[in-house]
């Protein structure tokens, strides 16, 4: 097969315009391998919360940049993010999610083991080894190599797979605000994972998930089987004062509400492809007091900042290239990349550490009715991405369109604030896309030439 | 009060199969008592449905949702619709105690679920347990637990 876009920086810009994005995003195996190379190693990516790994020598096995990685507690407390892959022959050291590997990993095929920082440990009948230059070699000299750098932020890990690349606070600036709006709401500003997360499959390109988290014109439409149903369901019973809302459909019913209320909730893009749905208001607000959290809020922070923190509503923000987070209810959700028509989706919640246990059912309860592969909201959502990766392939029309309220001066790295309906946020993804992607390719040809 | 016999239970749950691969779910939602929940935990060997995530834990509100949504005109995930058939082991009885008003069976189940081009199967074990409404068997509580209850899925969109 001749490449189309690998070394050629310039096919690879020309991609994206600034108003569409061209379909070779969504379908092509070359582009695929291309962002995973150019844009998952040199932007950072979300391993896992420090929670998954409490104890030394617990680790949690996960795919960044679609290579095996794994993130483990060492005994002086931090948080390593490792390859999972021996140096010696290659075999993965870890195969199940989570674990605790006591004081050290030892590799299952010959017993090489490796200190829970990745450090060689040991290596068995090691005088086979002796002057035959070992020392020298990648195997010699490796252990578990560490990606390029590893960021806990307020426990949740990040990672950037290149050495050198953008700093942690610069790569996500402002942005930053939604997940500290979501760990304070915790009294004691501390989240912790509960339960394992949901698996969806899905056979479609991880953009089409990551689109999809600001778009803010399909709840109405592409869930109305769901959301639509309920709402009827809901006022065709006889109800008196008593009657209590119950939780589904606080949960379920605001996917329901008209346009305008979208329009009107607003979205903020930060540069570098973040941005978030729900800057005024958003389908979380109206959600019913627990009783007692208000109490401990005011009682940890003090009744401004606690009326502060829970007064953000924020609905979906994304951080670039590919988690979603709900601050309101706790929920993170993953878009891990397998293949160009292939997304492995990991919804997470957390548990308030010291808030009532109220919050969690609610967070629990969203999360199987929006999130799981078995939730009707689901499969609206799938029967749409499925749907498109089917249609691309139509050789007659090689555009997606990301124009809505668009506007010629449009400056992606400034900070702003527009209406909700606007797709200006999807245009920030492939803005940052473009950008980075193509600021790692031009880089890797200059090596090259030095080279 | 009439109790049931063992059979009763064991009849049940075949019928109960029989009527979700036949596709007659508004028959299926009779079948459930007053406070009654169709609980698929995510987690092997879950305890509680509501500290975690769940696959399903619905109640009456949400399976009637879930049953007219079936049937909606803009269900799109369900144009066109899926089809699916349980095959049963024998129900084995674990607990019957009228004076308690416990009822428990526990089935094996292979289930297979279709639409257009796709077909799977997945293995669970199915818990009834049953309570009497005016003489009449329903379900209080019916637990679905998958045997891969911990691997990535596509859409499951039918009942087990
Ligand atoms: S492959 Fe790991 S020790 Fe040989
Ligand atoms: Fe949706």
């Amino acid at each position: 097969m001749t490449m189309k876009y690998k070394d050629n920086p310039q096919a690879v810009a020309d991609l994206v315009r600034p108003a569409e994005v061209h379909r070779d995003l969504y379908i092509d195996d070359e582009v695929f391998a291309l962002e995973m190379k150019h844009l998952f190693a040199s932007t950072w990516v979300y391993v896992g919360h420090e929670s998954q790994v409490p104890n030394a020598g617990d680790y949690f096995a996960t795919d960044v940049a679609a290579q095996p990685i794994l993130l483990a507690r060492h005994t002086d407390g931090e948080v390593y993010v490792l390859h999972n892959r021996c140096p010696h022959k290659g075999t993965k050291i870890v195969i199940d999610r989570t674990g605790n590997t006591g004081k050290f990993f030892r590799c299952p095929y010959h017993a090489w083991s490796f200190r829970t920082n990745g450090k060689l440990l040991a290596i068995p009948l090691k005088k086979g080894y002796k002057d035959t230059g070992f020392e020298q070699s990648e195997a010699g000299q490796s252990g578990l190599p560490p990606v390029g750098a590893v960021k806990n932020y307020r426990g949740f890990i990040f990672v950037r797979m290149n050495q050198e690349g953008i700093s942690f606070e610069e790569f996500f600036g402002g942005s930053l605000s939604s997940l500290d709006n979501m760990v304070d709401r915790s009294p004691v500003g501390k989240l912790e994972v509960a339960g394992p997360p949901l698996r969806y499959m899905h056979n479609c390109n991880w953009k089409m998930l990551v689109d999809n988290q600001t778009d803010t014109c399909h709840p109405m439409v592409a869930h109305e089987s769901s959301a639509g149903t309920a709402v009827e369901i809901w006022e065709s019973i006889e109800k008196d004062e008593n009657t209590k809302t119950p939780m589904a459909m606080e949960v379920i019913a605001p996917f329901m509400s008209p346009y305008e209320f979208f329009e009107d909730m607003g979205i903020r893009t930060w540069p570098n492809g973040h941005g978030h749905t729900g800057v005024h208001h958003s389908i979380h607000s109206d959600y019913s007091a627990i009783p007692g959290y208000l109490e401990m809020m005011v009682e940890a922070y003090g009744e401004e900042r606690a009326k502060a923190i829970l007064g953000e509503n924020r609905h979906n923000t994304v951080y670039f290239p590919n988690i979603m987070i709900k601050g309101p209810i706790q929920q993170l959700r993953v878009f891990i990349p397998l293949a160009a028509n292939k997304t492995l989706v990991e919804s997470y919640i957390f548990r308030l550490v010291d808030a009532p246990d109220m919050l969690l059912e609610r967070t629990a309860m969203y999360n199987r009715l929006i999130n799981a592969p078995t939730s009707i909201v689901g499969h609206d959502d799938l029967e749409m991405y499925e749907r498109a990766q089917e249609g691309l392939h139509s050789q007659e029309l090689e555009w997606v369109n990301v124009q809505r309220l668009y506007d010629a001066d449009e400056d992606l790295d400034e900070e702003a604030v527009e209406n909700g309906t606007t797709e200006r946020q999807m245009r920030n993804q492939f803005h940052a896309w473009k950008k980075f992607v193509v600021a790692s390719m031009e880089a890797e040809a200059r090596d090259l030439t030095d080279a | 009060m009439t109790l049931p016999t063992r059979d009763d239970l064991i009849d049940f749950v075949y019928h109960e199969a029989r009527v979700i691969d036949e596709g007659r779910f508004d028959e299926w939602l009779e079948l459930w008592g007053s406070d009654s929940y169709y609980w698929m935990p995510l987690d092997y060997q879950q305890d509680n449905p509501k500290n975690m995530t769940s696959l399903m834990y619905e109640d009456a509100f949400l399976r009637k949702l879930r049953v007219e949504r079936l049937n909606g005109l803009r269900t799109f995930s369900q144009k066109p619709k899926s089809r699916c058939s349980h095959v049963l082991n024998r129900p084995s009885i674990e607990a019957f105690d009228p004076k308690a008003g416990q009822f428990i069976t526990r089935t094996a189940v292979h289930y297979v679920e279709t639409r257009l081009d796709d077909q799977f199967l997945l293995a669970a074990t199915v818990h009834h347990h049953f309570e009497m409404v005016e003489d009449e068997l329903k379900i209080k509580l019916k637990r679905v637990d998958l045997l891969n209850c911990d691997a990535a899925f596509g859409n499951i969109q039918l009942f087990i």
